[in-house]
C-alpha cells in the first residue's frame, strides 16, 4: 500500500499517453491510487507527481480540491446521503440522522469495524428519486429508513457484491486499441486537420 | 501620439497609456492609485482578491471590472470614486477581514501592511462578523527561514504564483477548497527554494514572515536607503536598519536588473555584516594581549598608525616586482581604482589580479560583444547557455532568463555537461561532455554533421540548429566546471562569434569582477579597458611609477610567494587558501611571504596567516558604486557605521599611500570619476551624480581595447574511457563562501559536498544512495557521499565545489582538457 | 404537430446504450451523412437549428462554434458532463442510457469545426455513467466510428473519457478546463479566457453540455430547419426537464421548448402530476439552485429562455424543484446557500468569504440566535457579492457561483418575512449590530 503497483503503473502510463500534457492525467491517476488502496496515500501522491512531472505539492493541491479523494482511510463502504435541495425537501436530514444513529457515527465518520463511512453530500443528480444515496457511488433511490436498514443489512451479509470496494469507480475502463488510436492532439506545432483543409470550411 | 497609445478617462481626466497596459497600472501612471492585494506587476494577473474592482464603461454602460485583468482601450471610462465602486471595494475589504485575526500588535507586517493601511483608510470601524473566525495552527515553518501564518493569509496567490511562475519551484500551493483553502507544502517537503525570501517581501499581509527578521523591529523604526548588492548581477536592494544595525534587505524593482527579486543568499546575508566575527580594529602579529610582534603567533589588535606604518615599511623596503596584490572583486569601483592607482601608479608593480584563476580570463570578459540582461532576455530571442547553471550561481539572472523563456517566447539552448536549473524550460539541451563544449558549439554552427559529437547526437544538434535562426542570439557564457580547461568554453565562444549580431553575457561569480577589470585590476591592464602599454600616456601624469611590463597573475604570484620570490602580498578581500585552485601552493605562499597584508571584513583562513590586517567597511557601511556583469554601474550607499574603527577600502588605500609618502588624491568616490573620466575611453559619461540619478545606473557600452583571444587551435579531446567517469565540479548557491558561512540562517544550507552520479553508473559501481565513495583522479583522491541524480548523464559525475567534506581541488589539473576519475565503493568494487 | 423525442428516444430501448441497439435505432447514420457533407455544411445545419446550449447559460451552440479564431490549431472539444446543479438530473441519464448518441454528437462537432481531440468529462460520482460511456467508446473504437480514420476516411479524432472527482464548480466551463489540465477547478477570468479562443492548454476549445451535443445527431439527420420548427424561437427543439420536490410524479421529461409552461410540467398529469397530497404550491426553483425562485404567479410562463429571463430568473439546467406549503422556507433557503458555500472554489474573496458568511448567519437564525439586524446584514452581504441584487446578476466575483448564493435569499427574505420573524422572535433592541 503506497506507490502505484506495477499493473496500475502500466495503466497510469496508458492514461497519461492519451493527453497532450501529462498533468491532465492527474485526476484519473488519483482515482487509480484510490482504487488501489481505498484512499489516496502520500506515497501515491509522490509517485503520481513523478509520473506526471509535477511536484507533490501540486498533486496535493489538486487532490485536496476534490471531495471524492480521501486522504485518510475510510470505510469499505462510503455511504453518501444526498442533502441537496430536492432531497432536503423529501427527508434527507431525517435519513442522515437515522443513518448516523443506527451506525453510531457522525458526519464523515467511520464505524469502529471500518466497514461504513457516512457523509451528507451535495446533490448527486437523482433529484426525482429523492431522497437518494450512493454507496461507493452506486445509487439507491427513494430511500426510506427501512430501506436504509435493509441496505446496510444486505451489505453486511454479503448480498451486495455488485457494489465494488471504495475507490473503484467504473468497472469498465476505456481502452483505446493502439491501431485505432488517433493519438493526442499535441499543443505544439499543430496543423489544421486534414479533413478541414481538404473539404474547406467557414473557419 | 503614436499608434500604440490609447486615450481613456479616469475619474474625469483624459489620459493616454500604451495599448495593452492594465487599467490598474495605467491609472497608477496617471496618478490614480487603485487598491490591490493580489496584483503584482512582475507576475501574471489573477484577479482573485477583487480589491481593485472599479466601474468601467466601454460603451455598454458602467460595469464593475477587476482593473488588474482589464487592458485599457480607447474611450474607456474608468470611475474609481463612484458610489458603486466604493461600495464594492468596501465590501471586498470587509470580506478579507472577516477571517483575518486582530493580531496586528504582534504582527511583523504591522506598519507596512497593505491590508492594515487599507482598513485604516477606508475600512469599517467595527466588524459585523460575529461568527467564529477560521483557525489554524499559528505560524508553521514552510522552510528553515520562512514562517506561514494561515490565519492571516488572504489567499492572494502571490507567494504561490511566485513559486510556480517566477522561480519554477511550485512547492507551496493552495490546498483544500472554498472557505477552507490554505497555502501549504506537501507533508515533509519544505519550500526548498533558493528564492523563498521573496514571498515574505511580496506578501500583502503578515502571513509570511522571515525568521532572520521576525520581531526584530517595527517598520516605523527602520531607516532605509536604496543601494546595490555587490554580487555579479548587482541586484538593487533597499537596506533597512534600526539603531545602526542592518536588519533587512528588500529587493528593489529595477527594470534593468533584478525586478525586485533577490535570492536568499543575498537577502539573508545581512546577518554576516552584523556578525560578531567582523574585524573591528587593525590586527598585527603579536605575542600576547595587544602586543605587536612581527614574529608573534597570533593576531592581536593594533592601532591604525602601527598597522599602516608596518605595512608601508614592508612595501618601501622592497622592490616593486616583489610586491603583489591579490583580490579586489569585493571592493567598490572607486576603491578598486584607488588600490590599482596605489599599486600600479605609486608602488609601481603590475602584480595585481582581482581574479583567482577560476573564472573566465579578462580578455573573455572584456573582449566579447556584451549583451545587457534585457537584450539577453528579449522576447523572441535565442539564449545559448554555455557551461554554467545560473540558478546555482546567479539567482536573479536565472529568474530573468526563465521569464524570457516561459513568458516572452525566448528559446533556450543549453550546451552544458548536465541538467541545469533551466533544463525543464529549455528548447534544446546539448549535453556536451566535459572539455567538449567548443566541439559541440562548432558542430552546432556547422551546416551539417553526422554521428555523435562531444556526446551529442546529430538529431539533437539539428533540432537546436533550427532554433538558432529564430531570433537574435545571446550567449550566456560561464565557466561552470573547474575540472575542464577554460579553453573549451573559449572555443565555444569563438565559434559563436561567427553568428550575425551575437552578443555575450558573461556569467561571472565574484561580485565586482567587471568593475575590477574596468579599473585595471589585472596584470597588463589599466583602468578604462585598456592595456598597460596603450594606457601609458593617459595615466603617466598622475601615476608616476607605471610599470613597463606585464606583471604576474594570482597563480604566478602565489607560486612566486611559495618560492620565496615575493616580499609583500596584499590580500584585498581574497582568501587564496580556500579559493585558489592550488591550495597547497597558496598555503605555502602565505607561510613564506615575509609580509602578508590583508584588507577584509573577516578573519578567514588566509587572513589568519597575515601579518597586518586592516578592517574594512562593508557595502552597507561605505558609499561608492558597483559594476555588474553587464557593465552597469549602480550606486552603493552607506546606511550604517562600520564596526569599531573599520574604514572604507578607498580610505585604507589613501592612508597607506600617505604612509608611503604619496598623496593618492582620492578622498571621496566622486574624486575617482573626476580623475578617471577624462583618462578612460569608456568612462567619460560616468560621474557620481549620474550613477545616483537612475535606479538602473549607468551602462558602459563602449567596448574598449582588449581583444578576445580564442585558443590557437582546436582544443584536444581526451578519448572516452569506458571504465572511467568524467568529472564536473560545480558551484552550488550555498557553499563555504564567507558571506554564507557568516550568516547563521544560511550557513546550514551549505551542507556536505556530495558526488552526483547517473543511476546507471550508480548501479554499475554498486553503491547505495548516500554511501561514501572514493573518487580517484591522476592528481589525487577524495572520499565523498554519492547521490543518484538522473540529471547527470551516463559517464559523468558532478562533485560539489567549495563545500565541506571533500575538497574538489585536490583532483584538479589546470592544464588538462578534462579529468577522468575512478569510483570505488568502500567495499572496493570498481 | 406531434413533438418527436429528440434526445430521450432510446431511454425506453432496453439495449439502447449498446452499439447494436444504437445502430438498430438509426445510430451513427448522422455521422455517415455528415462525412458526405462538408464541415461547413454541418456547422450551418447547427446554426440553422438555433440550438441553445443546455448547460445553463443558454448560449446558441452554432454561434459559439463560430468563435474559434481562424488558423489557430489544434482545437479541442470538451464535453461538460459534470452535472451537479442541485435539481438537475438529465445528463446522467443520457450518459447511462444513450452514450452513443453523445459520442456521435461529439464526432459531428469535431468534424464540423476541425476539433482534433475530444475530452468527455464525466462527473466523478457517476460511476455507472462512466461504465456505460467507457463500454460505448470501446465498442465505437472497435467498430471504426472513433479514433484513427473514422469509417475509412481521413477524419481521425480520439474521444477520451475523463472523470471528475467531486467539485460542483467544475461545471463552469473555464473551471472544467482547469480541472482537465490536472489543476484545481478554479474558474478563469473572462475576459481574457474565453474558451473558444483561449481554452484547454491555451488553445481554442469548444465546451458543450451533454444534452446540447446529444441533439446534434438528430439535427444532422433531420436538418437544422426541422429542429428550428419545434418550439418557440429562439428556444427551439425540445428540452429535458427534471421535475422534483413536492410533486406527485417527479420525473425527467422531454418537452417542446419555448411553448410548454411551468404549469404544464408541474401540474400536468403526464408530467409532474400536481402538488403532493393535494397541497398547494409555495415556491419553485425554475432552473436549478442558481436560479431565483418563482411562485404561483409564474406558473403560466412558457419554458422559453427570453420570457423566463425577463421574469427575473432562468431556465438554467432544466431543473424544476417544487416546494409545497409545508416547506420551511428559511431552512430551504439555508440549504441552497449552504450548497454554494460548500462548493465555492475559494479563488475570489467575495465568494469564498461571503457565501460562508451568509450560510453562518442563516444557520445562526435557524439555531435561534438570530438578530433582527441580521436580515439587513444578509442583504448587504448579498449586495457586496452581487451589487444591486438584480437579474441578470452583477457580480464582484469571478464567476456566477457567488451571485447564485444570493438568489435564494433575495427570493424569499421579503416574501416570507413572517417565517424569518418566527425564527428571530420579538424585535429586540439589544445585541444590535451596526449595519452600514
Amino acid at each position: 500500500m503506497a506507490r502505484l503497483n506495477a499493473d496500475n503503473e502500466r495503466i497510469a502510463h496508458e492514461i497519461i499517453g492519451r493527453y497532450p500534457r501529462k498533468k491532465s492525467a492527474l485526476i484519473p491517476l488519483l482515482h487509480l491510487a484510490q482504487e488501489q488502496d481505498g484512499w489516496v496515500t502520500d506515497e501515491a501522491m509522490s509517485h503520481i507527481a513523478d509520473l506526471v512531472e509535477v511536484t507533490p505539492a501540486e498533486v496535493l493541491g489538486t487532490c485536496s480540491f476534490y471531495e471524492m479523494f480521501k486522504r485518510h482511510p475510510v470505510g469499505d463502504y462510503h455511504v453518501n446521503i444526498c442533502h441537496g435541495i430536492a432531497c432536503h425537501l423529501l427527508g434527507a436530514d431525517e435519513l442522515i440522522h437515522h443513518a448516523e444513529e443506527t451506525l453510531g457515527v457522525k458526519g464523515g465518520g467511520t464505524t469502529d469495524d471500518g466497514r461504513f463511512t457516512v457523509e451528507g453530500v451535495e446533490c448527486i443528480a437523482a433529484c426525482t428519486e429523492a431522497p437518494c444515496l450512493q454507496v461507493n457511488y452506486r445509487f439507491a433511490n427513494k430511500v426510506t429508513t427501512q430501506d436504509f436498514d435493509a441496505l446496510i443489512a444486505d451489505i453486511r451479509s454479503g448480498a451486495r457484491s455488485d457494489i465494488p470496494p471504495h475507490g473503484t469507480l467504473a468497472k469498465t475502463r476505456q481502452s483505446i486499441p493502439e491501431e485505432r488510436a488517433a493519438g493526442p492532439a499535441l499543443v505544439e506545432d499543430a496543423q489544421e486537420p486534414a479533413w478541414l483543409s481538404r473539404n474547406g470550411s467557414d473557419q | 501620439m503614436s499608434d500604440d497609445m490609447v486615450t481613456f478617462n479616469v475619474d474625469g481626466n483624459e489620459v493616454s497609456a500604451p495599448a495593452g497596459k492594465l487599467v490598474i497600472e495605467a491609472c497608477e501612471d496617471a496618478g490614480v492609485y487603485i487598491p490591490r492585494f493580489c496584483h503584482h506587476e512582475r507576475m501574471n494577473p489573477v484577479g482573485m482578491c477583487r480589491m481593485c474592482i472599479v466601474e468601467v464603461d466601454t460603451g455598454r454602460g458602467p460595469a464593475l471590472q477587476p482593473s488588474c485583468m482589464l487592458t485599457v482601450s480607447d474611450g474607456m471610462i474608468v470611475d474609481t470614486q463612484s458610489d458603486v465602486t466604493k461600495k464594492a471595494q468596501d465590501g471586498v475589504l470587509e470580506f478579507l477581514l472577516v477571517n483575518h485575526p486582530l493580531d496586528c500588535p504582534v504582527c511583523d507586517k504591522g506598519g507596512e501592511c497593505p491590508l492594515q493601511d487599507q482598513t485604516m483608510a477606508y475600512g469599517p470601524g467595527e466588524s459585523r462578523f460575529v461568527e467564529e473566525k477560521r483557525h489554524y495552527e499559528k505560524p508553521i515553518p514552510v522552510n528553515d527561514n520562512v514562517y506561514l501564518d494561515r490565519e492571516r493569509c488572504i489567499l492572494c496567490d502571490r507567494c504561490t504564483r511566485f513559486a510556480d511562475e517566477v522561480v519554477g519551484d511550485p512547492l507551496i500551493h493552495f490546498m483544500d477548497r472554498g472557505n477552507q483553502t490554505q497555502v501549504n507544502t506537501f507533508p515533509d517537503e519544505p519550500f526548498a527554494s533558493y528564492f523563498s525570501g521573496n514571498v515574505v517581501q511580496i506578501c500583502p499581509v503578515g502571513a509570511l514572515t522571515a525568521k532572520p527578521y521576525r520581531f526584530k523591529a517595527r517598520p516605523w523604526d527602520l531607516a532605509e536607503v536604496d543601494s546595490t548588492y555587490p554580487n555579479a548581477m548587482g541586484d538593487r536592494i533597499n537596506v533597512q536598519s534600526s539603531r545602526d544595525q542592518v536588519l533587512r534587505f528588500q529587493g528593489v524593482d529595477s527594470d534593468a536588473v533584478n525586478w525586485g527579486w533577490l535570492a536568499d543568499k543575498e537577502r539573508f546575508s545581512f546577518e554576516a555584516l552584523q556578525s560578531d566575527n567582523r574585524i573591528g580594529s587593525p590586527l598585527m602579529r603579536g605575542g600576547g594581549l595587544n602586543k605587536a610582534d612581527a614574529d608573534g603567533d597570533e593576531l592581536v589588535a593594533a592601532s591604525w598608525s602601527q598597522a599602516l606604518g608596518s605595512a608601508a615599511k614592508a612595501i618601501a623596503d622592497t622592490t616593486p616586482d616583489k610586491v603583489g596584490f591579490v583580490g579586489g572583486a569585493r571592493l567598490s569601483n572607486e576603491a578598486q581604482y584607488a588600490w590599482t592607482k596605489l599599486a600600479k601608479g605609486l608602488v609601481g608593480t603590475d602584480n595585481v589580479d582581482a581574479q583567482l584563476g577560476d573564472e573566465l580570463p579578462p580578455h573573455a570578459l572584456l573582449g566579447l560583444p556584451r549583451a545587457t540582461v534585457a537584450e539577453a532576455c528579449q522576447p523572441g530571442g535565442v539564449i545559448v547557455l554555455i557551461g554554467c547553471d545560473p540558478k546555482e550561481t546567479l539567482g536573479t539572472l536565472y529568474i530573468r532568463l526563465r521569464h524570457a523563456v516561459v513568458e516572452d517566447g525566448a528559446k533556450l539552448i543549453e550546451i552544458t555537461p548536465t541538467d541545469t536549473g533551466l533544463t525543464n524550460v529549455a528548447s534544446a539541451s546539448l549535453r556536451a561532455r566535459p572539455g567538449e563544449a567548443g566541439t559541440v558549439a562548432r558542430a552546432l554552427l556547422a551546416e551539417t554533421v553526422s554521428g555523435h559529437i562531444g556526446g551529442v547526437d546529430e538529431d539533437a544538434l539539428a533540432t537546436a540548429r533550427d532554433l538558432l535562426g529564430s531570433g537574435p542570439v545571446t550567449v550566456v557564457l560561464g565557466r561552470g566546471s573547474l575540472s575542464e580547461s577554460v579553453d573549451s568554453v573559449l572555443e565555444a565562444a569563438d565559434a559563436f562569434l561567427d553568428v550575425d549580431g551575437v552578443r555575450f553575457l558573461q556569467a561571472i561569480g565574484r561580485g565586482n569582477t567587471m568593475g575590477a577589470l574596468d579599473m585595471g585590476m589585472s596584470p597588463g591592464l589599466l583602468p578604462g579597458r585598456t592595456s598597460l602599454a596603450a594606457g601609458q600616456d593617459a595615466f603617466s601624469d598622475l601615476w608616476p611609477q607605471l610599470p613597463n611590463s606585464d606583471g604576474m597573475n594570482t597563480a604566478a604570484m602565489l607560486e612566486a610567494g611559495a618560492a620565496g620570490n615575493l616580499d609583500v602580498l596584499v590580500l584585498l578581500g581574497a582568501d587564496p587558501i580556500n579559493d585558489a585552485l592550488d591550495p597547497a601552493v597558496a598555503a605555502k605562499a602565505l607561510a613564506t611571504v615575509p609580509t602578508v597584508i590583508a584588507v577584509d571584513l573577516f578573519v578567514n583562513d588566509s587572513v589568519s596567516k597575515a601579518h597586518v590586517v586592516f578592517p574594512a567597511a562593508a557595502f552597507t557601511e561605505s558609499s561608492g558604486s558597483h559594476t555588474n556583469l553587464e557593465g552597469r554601474i549602480t550606486a552603493i550607499r552607506q546606511k550604517v557605521t562600520p564596526p569599531g574603527t573599520a574604514r572604507s577600502d578607498l580610505v585604507i588605500a589613501a592612508e597607506l599611500a600617505r604612509r608611503l609618502g604619496h598623496d593618492l588624491g582620492l578622498e571621496t568616490p566622486s574624486d575617482v570619476w573626476e580623475e578617471l573620466g577624462p583618462r578612460s575611453a569608456v568612462h567619460g559619461d560616468v560621474s557620481s551624480a549620474a550613477i545616483e540619478a537612475d535606479v538602473d545606473g549607468v551602462l558602459i557600452t563602449a567596448t574598449g581595447r582588449v581583444a578576445f583571444a580564442p585558443p590557437d587551435q582546436a582544443v584536444s579531446r581526451e578519448p572516452v574511457n569506458a571504465y572511467a567517469l568524467r568529472l564536473v565540479t560545480a558551484r552550488r548557491m550555498f557553499d563555504n563562501g564567507t558571506m554564507v558561512q557568516q550568516s547563521p540562517h544560511l550557513a546550514g544550507f551549505a551542507g556536505q559536498a556530495s558526488l552526483r552520479v547517473n543511476p546507471y553508473d550508480f548501479n554499475r559501481v554498486g553503491v547505495a544512495d548516500g554511501e561514501e565513495v572514493r573518487v580517484s583522479a591522476p592528481k589525487g583522491s577524495v572520499n565523498v557521499a554519492a547521490r543518484v541524480d538522473p540529471g547527470v548523464p551516463k559517464g559523468i559525475v558532478v562533485l560539489d565545489y567549495n563545500r565541506s567534506g571533500a575538497d574538489a581541488r585536490v583532483l584538479l589539473d589546470p592544464g588538462a582538457t578534462s579529468i577522468d576519475i575512478r569510483l570505488e565503493s568502500k567495499g572496493g568494487k570498481a | 404537430m406531434s413533438i418527436p423525442k429528440i434526445t430521450t428516444a432510446r431511454w425506453d430501448v432496453e439495449d439502447g446504450h449498446t452499439l447494436a441497439g444504437y445502430e438498430r435505432t438509426g445510430g451513427y447514420s448522422a455521422l455517415k451523412k455528415a462525412l458526405e457533407m462538408t464541415p461547413a455544411e454541418v456547422h450551418e445545419e447547427v446554426k440553422t437549428a438555433s440550438l441553445l446550449g443546455r448547460g445553463g447559460a443558454g448560449f446558441p451552440a452554432g454561434v459559439k462554434w463560430g468563435f474559434c479564431p481562424p488558423g489557430v490549431w489544434p482545437r479541442y472539444l470538451v464535453v461538460n458532463g459534470d452535472e451537479s446543479e442541485p435539481g438537475t438530473y438529465k445528463d446522467r441519464i443520457m450518459l447511462e442510457r444513450d452514450p452513443h448518441q453523445l459520442i456521435e454528437g461529439c464526432l459531428l462537432a469535431c468534424y464540423a469545426l476541425g476539433l482534433s481531440q475530444c475530452f468527455l468529462y464525466v462527473r466523478g460520482e457517476m460511476a455507472h455513467g462512466q461504465e456505460r460511456v467507457a463500454a460505448a467508446l470501446n465498442e465505437a473504437y472497435e467498430a471504426g466510428y472513433v479514433g484513427k480514420n473514422i469509417l475509412g476516411t481521413e477524419v481521425s479524432v480520439d474521444v477520451v473519457l475523463h472523470w471528475g472527482a467531486g467539485a460542483y464548480i467544475v461545471g463552469e466551463e473555464t473551471a472544467l478546463i482547469e480541472s482537465l489540465e490536472g489543476n484545481r477547478g478554479m474558474p478563469r477570468l473572462k475576459p481574457p479566457f474565453f474558451p473558444a479562443a483561449i481554452g484547454l492548454y491555451g488553445k481554442p476549445t469548444i465546451v458543450n453540455n451533454v444534452e446540447t451535443l446529444s441533439n446534434i445527431p438528430w439535427i444532422i439527420n433531420n436538418g437544422g430547419q426541422a429542429f428550428a420548427d419545434i418550439g418557440e424561437a429562439p428556444s427551439t427543439g425540445t428540452r429535458v426537464f427534471a421535475v422534483s420536490g413536492h410533486v406527485n410524479n417527479p420525473g425527467v421529461f422531454e418537452v417542446e421548448f419555448g411553448t410548454t409552461t411551468f404549469r404544464d410540467l408541474i401540474m400536468g398529469e403526464e408530467y409532474g402530476g400536481g402538488i403532493r397530497n393535494g397541497g398547494s404550491l409555495k415556491a419553485f426553483i425554475p432552473g436549478g439552485a442558481s436560479a431565483p425562485w418563482f411562485f404561483e404567479e409564474h406558473l403560466d410562463l412558457p419554458l422559453e429562455k427570453g420570457t423566463v429571463d425577463r421574469a427575473g430568473s432562468m431556465l438554467g439546467s432544466g431543473a424544476i424543484v417544487v416546494m409545497d406549503q409545508t416547506t420551511d422556507i428559511v431552512k430551504a433557503c439555508h440549504n441552497v446557500v449552504r450548497f454554494f458555500s460548500r462548493e465555492s472554489c475559494g479563488k475570489c474573496s467575495p465568494c469564498r468569504e461571503g457565501t460562508s458568511w451568509l450560510e453562518k448567519i442563516l444557520q445562526r437564525i435557524i439555531d435561534g440566535n438570530g438578530r433582527r439586524a441580521d436580515l439587513a446584514l444578509l442583504m448587504d452581504v448579498c449586495d457586496n457579492i452581487s451589487p444591486g441584487i438584480a437579474w441578470p446578476p452583477k457580480q464582484t466575483t469571478i464567476c456566477p457561483l457567488g451571485p447564485s448564493a444570493v438568489s435564494p435569499i433575495a427570493s424569499v427574505i421579503e416574501r416570507f418575512a413572517d417565517e424569518f420573524d418566527a425564527y428571530l422572535g420579538e424585535p429586540s433592541t439589544e445585541q444590535a449590530v451596526e449595519v452600514r
